[in-house]
């Protein structure tokens, strides 16, 4: 084969490769891209046929009434359950991850049993939950929805917290009780420093878990708490879908987390490679 | 300064019995050195010192006071860690001042304290910088300034130069020495090298399966082991040891060797059995020159099987009843391997052992 054909070949296979690559970046991206563009149409344009892919003008008039209604609060309140039932389950998840890595707390299978409370479907217990909540008038409150998130969290803040602080060297912790330190201290300053990158990447992946959580805080909110995700299935009626407030609403709903995920991309990347190395 | 008692300590961990009743006494300001194979307990023993470790029964006293249910933080010790044990996430002047921050110590007095240590450890210039950014040699001298900033009254060391390679570690080692001399604080040293060991101790302890097998001044226990496991694990090259069958040769007795060889024994041997091994270090078993045999000295001639040279000496490896021995001879003298090479040494430094319970006869 000559050097001229060989040149060829490579170009092609590089060609292909962006192809490829291409497509699958319009294939995910689109659905997010017609959710935001459909935010910003009138709802001429929005079922319009052929479809509007670009609107002439943008209007935010979707996004006024979502404000106008008081709608919008529904974003407030899911940032306030993810926000704080990520922070507690954090604190307390990393408590727990510490003491089951350094005292082997509950022995050696403790941690596999504390993640398999993971994988119970919600719904399987929605409904004595919701009984249990009706009668401790926990039903539409803050508190009640933080524990529930809470309690779903802290499995999984466990065991990825256990992963990150067995990969802390002993030594390090051992030194700092020499030097003067008590434990807590020693939780302090050495394993939460030495985990920052997995404290944080394991915590954007709780705030989003509660974040995107549907069938809870649909059984269990009324009027008060309403996570943004049950207020985007108030629009479809049995008439008609508001699709202009569904887009409205959603995207008001991705751009928390969009925002969250992007200044923390840093640790993101890397605390997941962490955790794969570890294994 | 203080001195630390040890008594009746045992230490297990699940089944393993590690510590099997450690009696040790460490005179306040002495360097004290424990040494033994991997496995043998040592760390085990500096780590329950530390409080690291819980003691399992016994008792431990630092300057006389019962610290068995002290934590770490309140035994008033350092410990320099094998690997420096340094904060990643923090620049050196901090790594140094952890321990006087953990103690509240106001700003100026840390200041004070860093500086000086630092500049006792010639490491004024890397403050600023971070772990990663220092060499070997540099992170074990943050890891010592931070022991040393804390003025604890007893400084415990985990073998700290095994990381370190050959070079830096001859030259740390005469730094720690140069350290124990200029602070006086009482050191108890953890190490499986037996240089470090012989350099360093005032006294060594050596260990063996979770038992002191023999203590006193390096000089003792190389000269007078009392085990032939310790005769063994001191020295380099390793000293040769020689079995053989105690027979009676006349007046007095002798030791037949499986090739044949008789060597006679200078003083009547309170043996146990039949058999018997003498222990002679390959400085002592050189090249004869002498054709003549003196009192006290065996000859032997044997086929050279390797030749080793180092430069300042060369070891020569023959075979002396049926095992292989080092015998150590000026570089010039060097045969080839093939060569008959004559031997001598004095029954003087001849050290005898019972074959069955190792211990050193006299």
């Amino acid at each position: 084969m000559t050097n001229f054909s060989l040149a060829a070949t490579r170009r092609w296979k590089l060609a292909c490769r962006y192809g490829l690559a291409s497509l699958l970046l319009v294939f995910f991206v689109f659905p997010i891209y017609w959710l935001f563009i459909i935010s910003f149409k009138t709802p001429d344009e929005i079922f319009h046929f052929p479809p509007v892919w670009y609107p002439k003008s943008f209007q935010f008039a979707n996004y006024a009434v979502l404000f106008k209604d008081g709608d919008a609060v529904s974003v407030l309140n899911s940032l306030i359950l993810a926000g704080v039932s990520t922070v507690i389950a954090m604190i307390f998840g990393t408590m727990c991850a510490y003491s089951l890595v350094r005292f082997k707390t509950g022995g050696e299978d403790f941690a596999v049993w504390v993640i398999s409370q993971r994988l119970m479907p919600p719904i399987a217990i929605i409904f004595p939950i919701f009984l249990l909540y009706v009668y401790l008038g926990w039903v539409d409150s803050y508190g009640g929805l933080i524990i529930l998130y809470t309690a779903f969290n802290l499995p999984y803040v466990i065991w990825m917290m256990r992963g990150y602080i067995e990969d802390i060297p002993l030594e390090l912790e051992e030194s700092a009780l020499v030097d003067g330190c008590s434990r807590w201290a020693v939780l302090w300053k050495v394993v939460f420093p030495m985990a920052r990158t997995g404290l944080f990447a394991t915590a954007v992946f709780t705030f989003v878990f509660a974040w995107n959580e549907f069938i809870f805080a649909l059984v269990l909110t009324r009027t008060e708490v309403v996570t943004y995700t049950v207020q985007v299935t108030h629009y479809f009626g049995g008439q008609s879908n508001f699709w202009a407030k569904i887009a409205a609403m959603s995207a008001l709903g991705t751009v928390p987390v969009f925002i969250t995920v992007s200044l923390l991309q840093r640790f993101l990347v890397r605390g997941i490679s962490m955790g794969a190395v570890k294994g | 300064m203080s001195d630390v008692r040890i008594s009746e300590l045992h230490k297990t961990f699940g089944t393993v019995h590690v510590l099997k009743g450690i009696d040790l006494e460490i005179p306040a300001g002495e360097f004290t050195v424990l040494v033994g194979p991997s496995g043998c307990g040592k760390s085990t023993l500096l780590r329950t010192i530390a409080g690291l470790e819980e003691v399992g029964q016994g008792d431990i006293l630092i300057s006389g006071v019962n610290v068995n249910s002290l934590r770490p933080r309140d035994r008033n010790i350092a410990m320099v860690f094998q690997n420096y044990a340094l904060y990643p996430y923090l620049s050196v002047f901090e790594n140094i001042a952890f321990g006087l921050r953990a103690r509240k110590m106001e700003d100026h007095e840390v200041n004070l304290r860093v500086n000086s240590a630092a500049e006792m450890l010639g490491i004024t210039g890397l403050l600023d910088r971070f772990p990663k950014q220092l060499s070997g040699g540099q992170r074990q001298r943050v890891a010592i300034g931070r022991a040393i900033v804390r003025k604890p009254q007893l400084f415990l060391f985990d073998e700290p130069l095994s990381n370190l390679d050959a070079q830096l570690r001859d030259e740390m080692r005469g730094e720690i020495k140069k350290l124990h001399q200029d602070l006086g604080i009482t050191m108890l040293y953890v190490t499986h090298d037996q240089i470090e060991a012989m350099t360093l101790a005032d006294r060594i302890v050596l260990m063996r399966e979770g038992r002191i097998e023999q203590m006193g001044s390096p000089l003792n226990v190389y000269e007078q082991p009392a085990t032939r496991f310790v005769a063994g694990f001191l020295g380099s090259p390793k000293i040769n040891f020689i079995s053989g069958e105690l027979v009676d040769a006349g007046d007095r007795q002798a030791m037949r060797l499986s090739d044949g060889e008789i060597i006679p024994l200078p003083k009547r041997i309170q043996a146990w059995g039949h058999s018997i091994v003498l222990g002679i270090r390959p400085q002592h078993l050189g090249r004869s020159t002498d054709s003549k045999v003196k009192a006290g000295e065996v000859k032997l001639s044997r086929p050279i099987e390797i030749v080793q040279p180092t430069g300042s000496r060369t070891y020569v490896t023959i075979k002396i009843g049926g095992t292989q021995c080092i015998a150590e001879t000026e570089s010039m003298e060097a045969g080839r391997p093939g060569e008959i090479i004559d031997l001598s040494f004095d029954l003087q430094h001849a050290i005898f052992f019972d074959p069955t319970s190792g211990a050193a006869i006299f």
